[in-house]
């Protein structure tokens, strides 16, 4: 659900980044946050456990410039990738406008890829929203580990819907801002149709 | 699920009034008004050296928590949180089940004083915001008739990222 503000002449959207626990939803923000102009983004929220795996969510507000003269911001979340922190992940998906879903690429974790992909699904119908409709952006991480799974199984069992999907290597930024500026742009789309929300 | 959030002008001018007043009468440092995603609306006062940004996106996380804390236990939701600090408090109220009211005061007010202009505003803001839901009920985009987002190109999207 975005916010128009006529009166400061402000668009703003929320995209949500979900995944399997530790497959670097956190390490985009961070690379994100690194790389954007201090002036364009605000501070970057991350409420996490001591040992740094996310408790709640991270949070990272970036300004991509005007559009028709309004300001577009977009607010990135993540959520909390441990199974057992459902509850929370259902709490951050309130309002979204968009999805990226991270998976990781490594063998032993394609069966918490789907897993994590199916409790996205769950989790939007239980707001109302359908995964087969909101715009959605698939990002491939951890390309660089030697034991990874081939891209065209990897497309075979979560890009059923056949929507934007990047390779990436998150820490080094390989395909970070490739699948931000998909899922900007897909957001950006819907609202021109005027459904978004 | 909620439509957009649309405000126009007028209705954010009616809607920051409201806000000022309560600085005034609360005798608050500052207020906020944030929507359930975490998105501010307007706030007045002393915000200068405030992240506003953050403020917004934290509220709504703790309304969205103990929201789920309230259906865990069979309540629709705690509709008042009060953060007690050294210096200074945060009263936190939600308005009409949809959006969130931030009031920041210290020893120059009290809880009680800010409990009783909250209900007040808290009524004439919830009065405004069913309004600005109804009009924009009946516009079925959930966007302005004259949406300056109809008429975007894939250039005008394009050029964000150049």
């Amino acid at each position: 659900m975005s916010f128009i503000n006529y009166s400061s002449r402000e668009i703003n959207c929320k995209i949500v980044y979900y995944g399997p626990g530790l497959c670097g939803k956190t390490t985009n923000l961070q690379f994100i946050y690194k790389k954007t102009n201090p002036q364009a983004r605000g501070k970057m929220i991350s409420l996490a456990t001591e040992t740094d795996r996310t408790l709640f969510f991270d949070f990272l507000p970036l300004s991509l410039g005007d559009i028709r003269g309004f300001k577009t911001r977009f607010h990135l979340y993540t959520v909390p990738g441990q199974v057992f922190y459902d509850a929370s992940r259902k709490l951050i998906l309130k309002g979204v406008d968009g999805v990226v879903f991270v998976a990781d690429s490594q063998v032993e974790r394609m069966e918490a890829n789907i897993e994590s992909f199916h409790n996205l699904r769950h989790n939007l119908s239980e707001q109302g929203y359908d995964l087969d409709t909101l715009p959605l952006v698939i990002q491939y991480n951890k390309r660089d580990l030697p034991n990874v799974v081939s891209m065209e199984e990897l497309q075979k069992a979560l890009n059923t819907r056949n929507v934007p999907a990047f390779e990436a290597v998150a820490p080094e930024g390989v395909g970070v801002f490739e699948t931000l500026k998909a899922i900007a742009k897909l957001v950006l789309i819907e609202l021109r149709k005027g459904t978004a929300g | 699920m909620l439509p957009n959030l649309v405000l126009y002008e007028e209705e954010f001018n009616l809607v920051t009034d409201v806000i000022k007043r309560l600085v005034s009468s609360a005798n608050a440092k500052v207020v906020f008004l944030v929507d359930k995603n975490g998105q501010l609306i307007t706030s007045s006062g002393h915000t200068e050296g405030i992240d506003t940004t953050s403020l917004a996106s934290l509220t709504a996380g703790n309304i969205a928590a103990t929201g789920g804390l309230a259906k865990l236990i069979g309540e629709k939701e705690f509709s008042i949180l009060f953060h007690e600090g050294e210096k200074d408090n945060i009263h936190i109220s939600i308005i009409g089940h949809r959006v969130i009211l931030v009031v920041i005061f210290d020893e120059k007010s009290s809880l009680g004083l800010v409990r009783l202009r909250v209900k007040k505003s808290g009524e004439e803001l919830e009065k405004l915001f069913t309004e600005i839901d109804e009009k924009a009920g009946a516009d079925t985009s959930g966007l302005g008739v004259d949406s300056p987002f109809a008429e975007i190109t894939d250039d005008d999207i394009e050029n964000l990222f150049s």
